[in-house]
């Protein structure tokens, strides 16, 4: 398949990932969403790696993102669990205390 | 030994420059702490204990170099410690430049090792007069300036920077003898020192401003000389008209150019001149201020009569003396023969402590200021600084008295305390001794120098009269007087029995139909505010008692300049160091000594001095006139304690008789002579008169125009302030309304909540992306 | 529409979408373009179910599809490693950890906002296809995007794994990013684990607390 068609693939994940953060009513739904937009950018890297240059960058970068997403996902679990605790329940609504 | 007696430019200006800078600092530190520096008496003493052990060693310089027959008349130009004031050294003619420094003269170091020694006592005694004054820090700060006033003025090389110090002298004499001023529970001292600090400021400030118009008569005399003389120029290269020993110079110049005759001009400033002298050094018409400074504590009194104020205004004359011409020096001579006489006839009649001492001051000034009208201002010089240590001894004793009597004043109530203030009685005998010029005592020797210059001047003038006369007459009544009230004082302070605890006695009558002189004793006006016994306040009129050591000490340094001995040795210091030669170097001094050559009548004595003739002690004229002066203040002295021994020890009921024998003379004598009464009807109803009538103009006049202008500013104003309420504020408030809406609006996107802040993020990123594209 | 109806349209909708990719695919490029189309139907599918689903659970295991066929991708792209890795990490790691979130939350079945979904799809899906299609007419292109460049494998080498073990330790290749990389991850551990203490966070302390 052509270069277009990951493209393509990569920017539909990535527009529904972010419908996915904006739109549901739940803060795991934002981890999910985050996660796919990070593999969305997975693809392109990896993509534009094998059609533009034989080396390792996009690769390493992959790996890189792959790495940071497992550690972005602990965090933010932990954070998950700690807006559970304050505000007892996980309706990213719910916690408007920027507003004040 | 001898080489640290040398004159060494390079540290000795230093040094000297440390002298008025010590007690600066320490007004400075003093006052700007405001008292909270701790033990600040202590370290301001200190350092003018610092001060006292430099002018002495600096004083043994200028000794050891007259003994060596070394010039010693030092400007720190040699140290190149000079200051352009006004315009700079290089840039600007000379004569426009100020240039200012250090002068240091055998007059000046006799003057400044005098200020240090009195000053020094002065503050170590005021730590046990003034202890637990409320205004003790103040009076501290006050003092010091005072004392660098005076040093300061010592110091300067110039006349207008003397004369700067001579008013801040002026200023430091008014805040201290109004010190009690501010301190409403001294209610005696309240008024009257408000009253007495008024009267010193003004009536001092009539000579201040004759001294000025002085001193830019000269200079502008001077300088017009300057201008056209080529002798002149030949002489002083580089010119600065106020310099004194430039002006010494010019003196002589002007005068040797103008056929020996002193111009008119020269005549007029020189008048102007000594009117500085004669409201500093409280003269005859000017003296009113002296007798109402004792309102000030007894410290100040004793700072004022010796050390500093009135002796500023004879060292001023020493100063000048060159510059001054026969028909100024005579009128000096008058001045201060009649002043010697004349308050000396008051200080009979005194009761208060401390007015006899401030008449016996004047009388003495009288004594100072004849001499240098005599032409023999070593002489004048001389009695100022033996004068100097015994009336400081006398007015600080005086204090002690005060202070052990409880701050009473009034010797009518005294009596009989030898016993019990046994140093303080020595040092006053000491000093009574030595100002009623018994021989060989320090008085002695200086008021013997003086009569001489009188005798002197009058077999040698063209005819027997005059000024010499008059002052010859004068003085030796005034010694003889002054014999007889100081040891009126001494045997009615000190001996007999204590009157301040009787009911009744010789004086009780008097003291009813007269009241007391100073503070009543009964009256809780006294309230002991300086006063550091109050643990035994109740029985204060049994408690006569020696003073505390600091003040016994500061006593005891002052009255050994008097004794025999230490005297002698003063004299023979003094005579060496301070002669015209040394005071105004050779070629002034030798002109001085010989007298302008062409002269009429008793001038040329006049200016010349003591004549060659009674100078030498070898010669028989000399040694006549010397044993005739002897025997005359003598017999003075002598006169005068006789005299007083027997009315107030052997006779005591004569006094009162003679005064009822002579109830004029003694009114008249005992009311000052009316004089204040003249003042108050000639100068102060008037001027008082003047004032309301400016007074009147002011609020009748001035006022309603003030008031109308400020009437229509009112009215501009409240039309301002409508615009500004109505177009000003409604913009203002226009701005406010606008951004408080929008902000209302806004606020609705401020949702606080992560997910349309994500959706405005993404929004905002896709805009950008599509602008970035489409732009 | 009922809830199940709509479930109904929406699978259906779904297996159409993954007929069109397999065929679309399979005109394009034969057997590997079947590949692509069946990757991209899981990944898209995947990911369109996460969206859709009112269960979290449902949406979490959802996700498993969209990262398998995100590995699929990385086969076809000739990186065998991260293909593994990606299994590992995300199926295996990322995968659990939000079930574990889901488990220790309570069930939240929402309404399903299809009035936020569905335009919010409809937009952001328009800006972005609009977008791309923009960036890729007017970037000019450094790479032949019509078909790979060489070999990705070494001569004689089965996986490309040992590559990217060089790559990492190599001392002039991507050494400093390892470090930092561990370095990260250590950091990133332990603050999950500090922040996940429950007594850190509390407003205010409770009774009972140390």
């Amino acid at each position: 398949m052509p270069l277009g068609a990951y493209i393509a693939v990569s920017a539909a994940l990535f527009a529904i990932g972010i419908v996915t953060i904006i739109t549901r009513r739940n803060v795991l739904y934002i981890l999910m969403g985050t996660e796919m937009i990070l593999n969305a950018a997975n693809i392109n890297f990896v993509a534009f790696n094998r059609f533009g240059s034989n080396g390792l960058d996009g690769r390493m970068f992959a790996i890189f993102t792959i790495i940071l997403a497992a550690a972005e996902a602990a965090v933010a679990l932990a954070i998950v669990l700690n807006f559970y605790y304050l505000f007892n329940s996980v309706k990213p609504s719910e916690a408007d205390l920027l507003r004040e | 030994m001898l080489g640290m007696l040398e004159f060494n430019p390079e540290l000795d200006f230093k040094l000297l420059l440390a002298v008025p800078l010590i007690p600066f600092f320490g007004y400075l530190l003093q006052i700007s702490l405001r008292g909270r520096l701790p033990h600040g008496d202590k370290i301001l003493t200190g350092g003018m204990f610092v001060v006292m052990c430099i002018t002495v060693y600096m004083a043994a310089k200028a000794i050891s170099a007259a003994h060596a027959g070394v010039p010693f008349l030092h400007h720190s130009e040699e140290a190149g410690m000079t200051h352009g004031w006004l315009y700079d050294v290089a840039s600007q003619p000379s004569f426009k430049n100020l240039v200012i420094g250090v002068f240091y003269d055998p007059l000046g170091a006799a003057m400044l090792a005098v200020v240090g020694i009195v000053s020094f006592c002065v503050h170590l005694f005021s730590m046990g007069y003034m202890h637990g004054d409320k205004r003790y820090p103040i009076f501290f700060a006050n003092i010091s300036l005072f004392t660098f006033a005076m040093l300061g003025l010592v110091l300067s090389d110039n006349i207008l920077f003397l004369f700067v110090f001579w008013e801040i002298m002026g200023l430091m004499s008014y805040l201290l003898i109004g010190h009690f001023s501010h301190d409403p529970s001294q209610k005696f001292f309240h008024s009257w020192a408000t009253w007495a600090s008024k009267k010193a400021f003004l009536t001092t400030r009539v000579g201040d401003v004759c001294l000025f118009i002085g001193i830019f008569i000269f200079y502008n005399g001077f300088q017009e000389f300057y201008a056209t003389s080529a002798a002149a120029h030949a002489a002083l290269p580089e010119f600065h008209p106020m310099r004194f020993t430039h002006m010494w110079e010019m003196a002589k110049l002007v005068v040797e150019a103008n056929d020996g005759i002193y111009p008119t001009w020269m005549t007029v400033g020189g008048m102007f001149t000594i009117g500085g002298t004669v409201g500093k050094s409280a003269q005859f018409p000017l003296h009113i201020w002296l007798p109402d400074a004792m309102a000030g504590p007894t410290p100040v009194s004793a700072m004022i009569h010796a050390a500093t104020m009135v002796a500023a205004g004879v060292f001023l004359l020493g100063r000048m003396f060159p510059l001054l011409s026969p028909d100024v020096l005579a009128a000096v001579t008058v001045f201060g023969s009649v002043t010697a006489l004349f308050a000396a006839t008051i200080g009979l009649t005194c009761y208060d402590l401390k007015a006899v001492l401030a008449y016996s001051t004047i009388s003495q000034l009288g004594f100072m200021v004849a001499a240098v009208g005599l032409g023999s201002v070593e002489a004048g010089m001389f009695h100022m600084t033996t004068h100097a240590f015994f009336k400081a001894c006398l007015f600080l004793a005086a204090g002690s008295v005060i202070h052990g009597c409880h701050h009473i004043q009034d010797m009518r109530v005294m009596g009989g305390i030898r016993k019990k203030m046994p140093i303080t009685f020595a040092c006053m005998l000491v000093c009574t001794m030595a100002i009623a010029g018994l021989p060989w005592f320090s008085g002695f020797f200086s008021k013997d120098a003086i009569l001489l210059a009188a005798w002197g001047n009058l077999i040698e003038g063209e005819y027997f009269g005059g000024p010499p006369l008059l002052a010859l007459i004068c003085l030796s009544l005034g010694a003889l007087f002054t014999s007889f009230y100081m040891f009126r004082l001494i045997f009615m302070t000190f001996f007999g029995e204590y009157r301040g605890d009787m009911e009744h006695h010789m004086y009780s009558a008097q003291l009813a139909a007269e009241g007391y002189e100073g503070p009543p004793p009964h009256g809780h006006d006294d309230d002991h505010g300086h006063d550091d016994h109050d643990d035994h306040g109740h029985d204060a009129h049994h408690g006569v008692h020696e003073s505390p050591l600091v003040m016994t000490a500061a006593l005891v340094i002052v009255a050994i300049f008097a004794i025999p001995g230490a005297a002698g040795l003063l004299n023979g210091w003094f005579t060496e160091t301070v002669t015209v030669e040394n005071m105004y170097g050779e070629n002034v001094g030798a002109w001085v000594l010989a007298g302008t050559p062409v002269m009429e009548g008793t001038k040329e004595v006049l200016v010349g001095g003591l004549p060659m003739a009674i100078a030498d002690h070898n010669s028989h004229e000399g040694h006549d006139a010397h044993k005739l002066a002897l025997i005359v203040s003598s017999i003075v002295a002598f006169g005068g304690l006789i005299g007083a021994w027997f009315l107030y020890i052997k006779r005591r009921d004569l006094p009162g008789k003679l005064t009822a024998q002579f109830p004029l003379v003694y009114t008249g004598v005992r009311r000052k002579y009316f004089i204040d009464e003249i003042v108050d009807f000639t100068v102060l109803k008037p001027t008082v008169g003047f004032a309301r009538f400016l007074r009147k103009v002011d609020e009748n006049v001035i006022d309603g125009t003030v008031l109308l202008v400020g009437r229509i500013h009112k009215a501009l104003g409240s039309i301002s302030a409508w615009i500004d309420s109505t177009f000003v504020d409604g913009a203002v408030n226009a701005v406010g309304l606008v951004s408080q809406n929008l902000g209302a609006a806004l606020r609705l996107f401020q949702t606080g909540r992560i997910q349309p802040y994500a959706a405005f993020a993404v929004g905002g990123g896709i805009l950008t992306a599509a602008w970035l594209i489409l732009s | 529409m009922d809830q199940v109806m709509l479930q109904r349209a929406f699978y259906g909708a779904l297996a159409l979408l993954t007929l069109t990719a397999l065929g679309i695919g399979l005109a394009m490029a034969g057997a590997s373009g079947v590949a692509f189309g069946l990757f991209t139907a899981m990944t898209l599918g995947g990911a369109l179910v996460c969206v859709w689903e009112r269960s979290v659970v449902r949406s979490a295991f959802s996700l498993m599809a969209t990262f398998t066929g995100v590995s699929g991708y990385f086969v076809l792209l000739e990186a065998d490693f991260l293909a593994m890795a990606q299994i590992l990490i995300y199926v295996g790691g990322i995968l659990a950890l939000l079930l574990f979130g889901v488990m220790l939350c309570p069930p939240d079945m929402e309404e399903r906002q299809l009035k936020r979904v569905l335009p919010g799809l409809g937009i952001v899906g328009a800006a972005v296809a609009w977008l791309s299609m923009e960036v890729a007419g007017s970037a000019r292109w450094y790479v032949d995007a019509g078909a790979p460049v060489g070999d990705a494998l070494a001569e004689g080498e089965f996986s490309n794994a040992r590559q990217i073990g060089v790559g990492f330790l190599g001392i002039d290749q991507y050494v400093v990013a390892f470090e930092l990389a561990a370095i990260v991850l250590t950091v990133a551990l332990v603050a999950a684990v500090y922040i996940a203490r429950r007594s850190s966070v509390d407003l205010e302390p409770r009774e009972g607390d140390a």
